[in-house]
């Protein structure tokens, strides 16, 4: 095949990608309000985007309840791989199962069972009930990210650590977490953008005055984004670029 | 690395109580989409220090949900007449103690005692409107006085409809001879029919809500169904456009506020209220989101301009043939939206 | 339905999972006397089964009762027949559904179904003919450039799914970027938005990356000198890559597909934005039966009738990667 048409393939499809994002950043430099008309080049929205109550209030959500859960996920999912690759069968299996589930179920659906059962329970919904589901779904994610670094390990460094006269807990920090912390890091790292973009399970789990990004451009996306949200998803997409190529960088440096 | 986590850690946790403190002095108003002039919340927090927590939604119905399952969250909400009745019915709201809300003298004598809230005597009502045609003179060249011209098959794809089980089918009630509040499963049936076939005849541009008044100042499309004060503000935009109430007959409503029973700051409800009430306040409203006004104070300051104006102010005939929605219950609530999943549906 | 109490069956349920826990704690600790490995997984285990099984126990709870908590069966038969609960009342009320147009199964609920359905397979179709060629593409040991690429593909995933739906309204609609091109060039303007297609574009849109990225993964951690031999032996281009490339990436499609058909099924955002209210989904219908018809117990049977659906064509997919190791985003 050739090379100039699949690279003219793949060009095409990056373009498709990227078109959306193109006019979006561009339009966030429009001085006008209108979709349609270009009206000059400005940064009023950049300015109005930091004067924006709601605006930065749902960012500081959206960031706190991601690194939250993120954090408290990869602890709990990671203690958890832990244990789950100790079991015996059986309670593996239910352990499993119960893993999968929220893999498995449409987030509309994760989302008004836990409405439910924060309605039977008599809880008020508020930021930490979102919290909580936030948690609920980013797990699964750590135990699966874990659990395979878990089997990949020598079987037997944990008792020989453990034979040579160390403690468990030392053996399990000086064993165990350094060999599973690629799994730990991928898994943080999924909770955390899972976390970031969630819109479904948020709209349900949350009270009505404490709203995440997702939830506010939901409940401004029918009447038509107001331009400042083309400022915040701009500055969005480059501080994402920048920590992408970060990170990048810094792997392919460690590589060498 | 460790420490660095744990200070992370720590400011991120007092952030994310921050937003939740519950502030000396806070007031939690839940109100439709763009319904209140911007500048009234800052005004009211310079005056009475008062701080205004401000949610907004789209429809009564997801009102109803929000105000149903978050107990102790709201101090003043702004249901529509139907929305209010369902919400007396369900024990809901509290009881209006009117002494406290002195500024009520203000309104209108005709909203004082409406069907839905006898005497008002749970909700203090905030502005009115009338339902009809919204249009653009330069696509429509004959008159707009009938339901009849938004089933029209020469506006292919020409036509905005709400998305809204109530208006969409409460218009092809009316158009059909039959209140918009049938409890008759034939009557519906007609109604679902003409609507299905409005969409396969390929009139029906799309089904929107907020976004149709916009969308009409860039002449997207010929009409849309659209309430008087959108119209309104749509015709301030753009002077091709006219708003037509028509003979058949339409919706005539109120928005109110209420506060709930469970209401967790009681007193700064009432402040909140009454300030609303205010004649220049309700004049800046009015101005503001262009829909009629309940403040005789308020329409006395406005003078001219409001009285003269069809819209804002329409005459007795066309008030005479305007009908409020009524709360529907089951089974028929579950008719209605099976009928209108019907419609959605038709291809 | 605000103040729903625990009903005591409920309080039941509750008593008997903490025993079988504290039951199943002391077996434990007895068997390895004192601490073990296995019991870090029990506040794990705990969470999920307040958070995970509990809720679905609750769905599963409203969709066989009805409003008063008796037992039914009439949510499901809802389903089947949209107007069954209606024709119901109307005989009670002594009137015949027939004259009412109800004589008829009302197919709406099972037509929002089947059209959800066969979108999120046009998606996943789609999605799977455009993105394997360019997963090929990139895991191409040749072409250098191909992990950088696949960064490039997974950057949009991080954007928000919201604006980036939206953003297509800029571009679709009447006064947007491609009408007014398209009137510049001299065609006239076309309705690109509120329609189905308009969905379609937007489900393949957004789910696109979820197709590449594991066939990508599944097609890079091949051991190359498989099809090495296979040239070696003989074999052209061709026959090398249906025979051993493209079966041995079969983990990686399935992996696409679970990740873009189930998703695609259950969406309401994009519908909603793009389709204009004109194409309803079966996430929409949903989220309407629960919130704006505030019938829990029907929106239950849809979503529990949504979950055997997906459970089952999951384990149909588990047949043929029954390892699971089919590069997923992990």
């Amino acid at each position: 095949m050739n090379k100039a048409l699949k690279r003219t393939y793949l060009g095409l499809i990056l373009l498709f990608l990227y078109l959306p994002i193109a006019v979006l950043i561009f339009q966030s430099f429009n001085a006008g309000v209108s979709r349609a008309r270009w009206e000059g080049f400005s940064l009023r929205w950049y300015r109005e985007l930091v004067n924006n109550r709601s605006i930065m209030n749902a960012l500081y959500v959206t960031l706190s309840i991601a690194v939250l859960a993120a954090i408290i996920s990869t602890i709990m999912g990671t203690i958890a791989a832990i244990g789950i690759h100790a079991m015996d069968k059986r309670p593996l299996s239910i352990m499993m199962a119960m893993t999968n589930i929220p893999m498995t179920m449409p987030d509309i659906v994760t989302g008004i069972s836990l409405m439910l059962l924060f309605l039977f329970t008599n809880i008020t919904r508020s930021y930490w009930t979102m919290l909580l589901a936030h948690i609920t779904f980013d797990t699964p994610y750590v135990v699966l990210s874990v659990l395979p670094k878990l089997k990949q390990m020598n079987k037997y460094s944990y008792e020989a650590a453990l034979d040579l006269g160390a403690t468990p807990g030392y053996a399990l920090r000086k064993v165990i977490i350094p060999n599973v912390m690629p799994g730990v890091i991928t898994g943080a790292l999924l909770a955390f953008t899972l976390s970031l973009d969630d819109f479904t399970i948020s709209y349900f789990t949350t009270s009505p005055l404490v709203q995440n990004l997702s939830t506010l451009i939901y409940s401004e996306a029918r009447r038509g984004i107001k331009p400042t949200m083309n400022a915040l998803s701009a500055m969005m997409f480059v501080a994402l670029l920048l920590l992408l190529l970060l990170v990048n960088r810094r792997s392919s440096q460690s590589s060498t | 690395m460790k420490k660095m986590l744990a200070v992370l850690l720590a400011v991120l946790m007092s952030a994310a109580v921050l937003p939740l403190a519950a502030a000396e002095g806070t007031v939690v108003v839940y109100n439709w989409e763009d319904y209140i002039d911007p500048d009234v919340q800052d005004l009211f927090e310079q005056e009475t220090g008062i701080q205004v927590k401000y949610v907004n939604f789209t429809q009564n119905e997801d009102m109803l949900v929000e105000v149903r399952t978050s107990p102790n969250t709201f101090d003043v909400v702004f249901p529509s007449d139907y929305a209010i009745e369902r919400l007396i019915k369900e024990d809901l709201l509290a009881e209006l103690d009117y002494s406290k809300l002195p500024n009520a003298e203000n309104l209108l004598d005709w909203v004082r005692d409406l069907p839905y809230d006898p005497q008002g005597a749970h909700s203090v009502p905030y502005m009115w409107g009338t339902l009809g045609i919204l249009y653009n003179t330069t696509m429509i060249t004959e008159e707009v006085d009938s339901w009849a011209i938004l089933f029209d098959k020469k506006y292919q794809k020409d036509v905005l409809m709400w998305d809204s089980i109530r208006d969409s089918m409460g218009l092809a009630l009316i158009y059909l001879g039959y209140s918009a509040n049938s409890r008759n499963a034939k009557e519906i049936q007609e109604a679902t029919q003409l609507l299905i076939q409005q969409k396969v005849d390929g009139i029906v541009k799309a089904y929107q809500g907020d976004e149709m008044k916009d969308k009409m100042v860039a002449g997207e499309a010929a009409m849309a169904v659209q309430y008087s004060g959108d119209a309104q503000y749509a015709i301030d935009l753009n002077e091709n456009l006219a708003y037509a109430v028509p003979k058949e007959g339409s919706n005539i409503f109120v928005d109110a506020m209420v506060i709930p029973k469970d209401a967790p700051n009681m007193d700064n409800a009432y402040t909140f209220i009454n300030f609303m009430l205010r004649p220049d306040i309700a004049q800046r409203n009015c101005e503001y989101i262009r829909y009629s006004s309940t403040n005789k104070a308020a329409i006395d300051l406005m003078g001219e301009e409001y009285t003269s104006n069809p819209n804002l102010n329409p005459s007795q005939e066309v008030l005479d043939r305007c009908g409020f929605y009524e709360d529907i219950e089951e089974p028929f609530l579950t008719l209605y939206n099976n009928r209108w999943s019907e419609v959605k549906n038709a291809k | 339905m605000t103040h729903l109490r625990v009903p005591l069956w409920g309080v039941w349920m509750m008593v008997l999972a903490l025993l079988a826990f504290v039951v199943m704690l002391v077996r434990t600790i007895k068997r390895y006397r004192g601490m073990h490995r296995s019991l870090y997984a029990w506040p794990y285990g705990v969470w999920m089964v307040i958070f995970t099984v509990l809720p679905l126990v609750l769905i599963a709870y409203y969709s066989f009762t009805d409003k008063a908590g008796n037992f039914t069966l009439t949510n499901f038969a809802n389903f089947w027949d949209s107007n069954f609960e209606m024709k119901q009342e109307l005989i009670k009320m002594g009137l015949d559904p027939a004259e009412v147009g109800m004589a008829e199964r009302g197919l709406v609920n099972v037509n929002t179904l089947v059209y959800s359905l066969w979108m999120a397979f046009l998606c996943t179709v789609i999605s799977l003919l455009i993105g394997y060629p360019a997963a090929l593409i990139m895991a191409d040991r040749e072409f250098k450039m191909g992990a950088t690429i696949v960064v490039l593909f997974v950057i949009p995933m991080w954007m928000n799914f919201l604006l980036r739906t939206i953003a297509w309204m800029s571009l679709l609609e009447d006064n947007g970027l491609i009408n007014t091109l398209l009137s510049w060039l001299g065609f006239g303007r076309v309705q690109l938005m509120y329609n189905t297609q308009a969905v379609l574009l937007g489900m393949v849109y957004n789910f696109l990356p979820f197709m590449v990225f594991p066939i990508y993964n599944s097609l890079a951690k091949q051991d190359v000198r498989l099809s090495e031999a296979s040239q070696d032996l003989g074999a052209n281009p061709w026959r090398t890559f249906w025979r051993v490339t493209f079966p041995l990436s079969m983990p990686g499609i399935v992996s696409g597909i679970t990740m873009v058909f189930m998703p695609s099924v259950t969406t309401f955002f994009i519908p909603r934005v793009l389709g204009g209210g004109n194409t309803e989904m079966f996430g929409d219908l949903i989220e309407r039966t629960f919130l704006t018809a505030n019938n829990w117990n029907g929106g239950s049977a849809l979503s529990l009738i949504m979950m055997v659906l997906i459970l089952a064509s999951m384990s149909i997919l588990r047949k043929v990667d029954p390892e699971g190791e089919g590069g997923s985003v992990i």
